[in-house]
C-alpha cells in the first residue's frame, strides 16, 4: 500500500512536471483595437501584426476585439481584466481615459498603452517620436515637389496628430523654404471618403504630394493620389504596396514592435511598466524601403533623408514636439 | 368587442415576436454560411446576454438608451411625427447634462443630479421643438427638419467638446462630471445604473400621458387624422411643438442617462447610433412604451452579447448586425407574416 502511494506520488508530480511549464509558459494576452479597427493597412493592422508576431514566436495565447465605438472601449478593458489575462494592450489614445479608471480598479492586471501615457503601477506606456519620423518624409516631400506645394492630412486634430504635422512641415521647410504646406483635419480615422475628399481638394490647390497620418480615413487620401495621378505618403504601416509608385514612402511606425516588444517582457517576466520610447535610433519611427519608388527618386533626395536622420540623432537637428 | 381587442392585441404581440424567430433562423444560415456553429454561437450569444446576473446587468444598462430613444420615436409615431432626430436630440441633451454636471460644483446631489437630468431633458426638448416649430407654423416636414439637425447637433457638439469645453485629454471630451451628478451604479463593476429606474419610471410617464390624459387623447387624435382632430376642436400646431418638445426630451434623456450613468463625460460621437436605433425599436415594441422597454431588452442583449463574441470567438459581430436588420425587416413587413400566419384582421 505504502509502496503504491509512493509510486502514486512520484507520478503525480511528473505529470506536474510535464504539464506545469506548459501553463508557465503560455501568458494570456487580450488586446483591444482603436476606431478603425482590423483592415486600416494602418495603425490597427500595425499592432494585429505585433500580436501575431508574439503568438507565433513566443507561443502566447491571444485574443483581441475590434471596439465598435469610442462607448465601448471601458467594457472591452474591464472584461478582459475580468478575465484575468497576463496582459491587455490597449490601442490608441482613444483608450487613456477608460484605461486611467480602469487600472486603478484592477491594480493586479497589467495593461499597456499604445500612443499615450497613463501613469499607474501597471501601466506601460508605449510612445513614439511621429515628429521625428514625419521630420524625414516631410525632407523627401519638400525636395521631391514641383509644385512647391505638398499636403497634410490628420485624423483628428488632438496633439498626437499635431505631431506628424509640425515634423512633416518643419522637413519640407528645411529642405525647400519656399514649399507651402497644406494642412487638413477630417475629424475622425474611419472615414476614407472624407480622406479622399480633403486629399483631392488639396491637390486641386496645386498639392503634387499629400501626407496622411489618418489611419484608415488615409486609404481615401492614397486611392486619391492613384486616381488623379498625385504621390502620397503612408503612414504607420508600409503602406507603399496599397498603390506602387503612387506612395512615396510610408512612415513607419513601430507599432508591431512595441507590442511584440511588450509582449516578450511579460512572457520573459521582466514587465516593469512605466514609459518606453521609440524613435529614431531604434528603428521605432522611420521611412519605409522604397521598394517601389527607388527609380523615380534621385539618389540625392536618399542623401539628404540619411542626412537629416544623421543630424535628429546627433542632436543637430531638434525638432519641434508639440507634446513638450 | 372585448375579444376583437383583446385578439388585436395578441397578433401585435406575435408579429415581433415571429420577427425576431424568423431573423435569428436566416441569421443561422448566415452563420453556417461563414463556416460557424450557429447553436453554439446562439448560444454564446445568450450566454453573454442572460447567462450571468453580470451579463444581464450589461444588457440591461445597454438597453436603457434605447429604451429612451425607442420611446422618443414612438411619442412622435403617435402624434403623426416621424423623429428622425433623436440621435441629435439625444446629443444636445447629453451636452448640456454634462454642462450642468461639470459646471455646477459645491452643490449637494439632492439638488446637483435633478438639475443635471433636468439640463438634458430641456436640451434634447428644445433641440425636438424646433422642427415641432418649424412644421407647425411653415409646414415643414419634419423628416427633412430632423434629420438636418442631427447634423448641427453633432458638429456642434463636437465642436463644443474639443473647443471651448474640452477636457485637456487627447481624446475629444469634456472634463469629468462632478460626483453629486453621476447616477448611482447599481451593480459594480458593471456600469448600470439607476438610469434604468429612470427609463421604466418614463415608460409609465408617457403611458399615462397618452392613454389616461386629455392631452395625451389630443396628441393622439392629431396623430391618427389631424384634419379631424382639428375640425373636433384640436390645436393642431400646439400639439405638433408639443409632441415634439417630449419627444426630443426623451431622446435628450437617452444622453442624460449615458452622461450621467455611464461615461460621466461627454466624449464626441460617444453614441454610436442610438437615436437612429431607437427607430427599430419603436417599430418592433409597436409604438407602445411597454413594448418598447422589452424591445429595448432584445436590443440590449443583441449588442452585450456580440460584443462578447467579438472579444471571445471568431464569430464576427456583423453577423448580429444581421439579424438586428432581419428583425426591422420583418417587423416592417407586417403584412408578409400576417400572410404567413393566415391571420386576418380581427380574426
Amino acid at each position: 500500500m505504502q509502496k503504491r502511494l509512493g509510486l502514486i506520488l512520484v507520478m503525480v508530480l511528473l505529470v506536474g512536471l510535464i504539464v506545469s511549464p506548459v501553463y508557465a509558459a503560455a501568458p494570456r494576452i487580450g488586446l483591444i483595437f482603436a476606431e478603425g479597427g482590423l483592415g486600416d493597412q494602418s495603425f490597427n493592422d500595425a499592432a494585429y501584426r505585433g500580436l501575431m508576431q508574439a503568438k507565433e514566436e513566443l507561443g502566447v495565447e491571444v485574443i483581441y476585439v475590434e471596439p465598435a465605438d469610442i462607448a465601448e472601449m471601458e467594457e472591452h478593458q474591464r472584461a478582459y481584466a475580468d478575465l484575468g489575462l497576463d496582459l491587455v494592450i490597449v490601442i490608441g489614445f482613444i483608450h487613456k481615459s477608460a484605461l486611467e479608471e480602469v487600472s486603478v480598479d484592477y491594480p493586479n492586471i497589467n495593461f499597456a498603452i499604445v500612443d499615450d501615457t497613463v501613469e499607474n503601477p501597471n501601466v506601460t506606456s508605449l510612445v513614439f517620436a511621429e515628429h521625428e519620423g514625419s521630420f524625414l518624409v516631410g525632407v523627401l516631400a519638400g525636395l521631391m515637389t514641383e509644385t512647391n506645394t505638398v499636403g497634410f492630412v490628420g485624423g483628428m486634430e488632438v496633439p498626437l496628430i499635431r505631431k506628424f504635422e509640425v515634423g512633416f512641415v518643419e522637413g519640407a521647410k528645411y529642405a525647400n523654404p519656399d514649399v507651402e504646406v497644406l494642412v487638413n483635419y477630417a475629424g475622425a480615422f474611419d472615414d476614407p471618403g472624407r480622406g479622399r475628399e480633403l486629399a483631392v481638394s488639396q491637390n486641386e490647390r496645386g498639392a503634387d504630394i499629400v501626407y496622411h497620418a489618418a489611419g484608415g480615413t488615409g486609404s481615401g487620401v492614397i486611392d486619391a493620389a492613384a486616381a488623379n495621378g498625385f504621390y502620397a505618403i503612408g503612414v504607420d504601416s508600409d503602406q507603399d504596396h496599397m498603390a506602387p509608385g503612387t506612395v512615396l514612402t510610408s512612415m513607419v511606425k513601430g507599432v508591431d514592435m512595441a507590442v511584440f516588444e511588450v509582449i516578450k517582457a511579460v512572457a520573459d517576466g521582466t514587465l516593469e511598466g512605466g514609459v518606453w520610447s521609440f524613435g529614431i535610433v531604434d528603428g521605432g519611427v522611420g521611412t519605409s524601403e522604397f521598394n517601389y519608388t527607388k527609380d523615380l527618386i534621385p539618389q540625392s533626395v536618399f542623401d539628404a533623408i540619411e542626412d537629416a536622420k544623421a543630424k535628429i540623432i546627433s542632436g543637430e537637428i531638434v525638432v519641434s514636439n508639440p507634446l513638450q | 368587442m372585448q375579444n376583437r381587442t383583446r385578439a388585436i392585441r395578441w397578433q401585435e404581440m406575435v408579429t415581433p415576436l415571429v420577427a425576431v424567430i424568423l431573423a435569428l433562423a436566416i441569421g443561422a444560415g448566415f452563420i453556417l454560411f461563414v463556416g460557424e456553429n450557429p447553436l453554439a454561437a446562439y448560444k454564446i450569444l445568450f450566454v453573454e446576454s442572460f447567462g450571468s446576473l453580470r451579463n444581464l446587468a450589461t444588457t440591461l444598462q445597454r438597453a436603457t438608451p434605447l429604451m429612451f430613444t425607442g420611446m422618443a420615436v414612438a411619442f412622435g409615431y403617435r402624434a403623426g411625427l416621424f423623429n428622425i432626430g433623436a440621435e441629435g436630440q439625444l446629443y444636445i441633451g447629453a451636452f448640456a447634462a454634462a454642462w450642468v454636471g461639470f459646471t455646477f460644483t459645491g452643490l449637494p446631489r439632492l439638488i446637483h443630479l435633478p438639475l443635471a437630468i433636468v439640463g438634458g431633458m430641456l436640451g434634447g426638448a428644445l433641440w425636438g421643438s424646433i422642427p415641432g416649430y418649424l412644421k407647425a407654423k411653415l409646414g415643414v416636414h419634419e423628416v427633412i427638419n430632423t434629420i438636418m439637425l442631427n447634423f448641427v447637433a453633432l458638429y456642434l457638439t463636437d465642436w463644443l467638446a474639443t473647443g471651448p469645453f474640452h477636457g485637456g485629454s487627447w481624446v475629444p471630451e469634456t472634463a469629468r462630471i462632478k460626483a453629486t451628478a453621476a447616477l448611482t451604479r447599481l451593480y459594480p463593476p458593471t456600469r448600470l445604473s439607476t438610469g434604468l429606474f429612470l427609463a421604466l419610471l418614463a415608460a409609465l410617464a408617457v403611458y399615462l400621458v397618452l392613454w389616461k390624459t386629455k392631452q395625451g387623447y389630443e396628441l393622439r387624435a392629431v396623430g391618427l387624422n389631424p384634419h379631424a382632430a382639428e375640425y373636433g376642436g384640436i390645436n393642431v400646431a400646439k400639439n405638433t411643438i408639443l409632441a415634439m418638445a417630449i419627444s426630443g426630451a426623451l431622446a435628450g434623456l437617452a444622453g442624460t442617462e449615458q452622461i450621467l450613468g455611464l461615461h460621466n463625460r461627454f466624449i464626441v460621437r460617444f453614441s454610436a447610433d442610438l437615436g437612429f436605433m431607437g427607430i427599430a425599436v419603436a417599430l418592433l415594441g409597436k409604438n407602445h412604451p411597454f413594448g418598447v422597454i422589452l424591445a429595448a431588452i432584445l436590443f440590449g442583449a443583441l449588442q452585450t452579447g456580440s460584443a462578447a463574441m467579438d472579444r471571445l470567438t471568431a464569430v464576427p459581430r456583423e453577423l448580429i448586425t444581421i439579424i438586428q436588420a432581419l428583425i426591422i425587416f420583418f417587423v416592417a413587413a407586417e403584412y408578409l407574416i400576417r400572410r404567413i400566419l393566415r391571420m386576418k384582421e380581427g380574426a
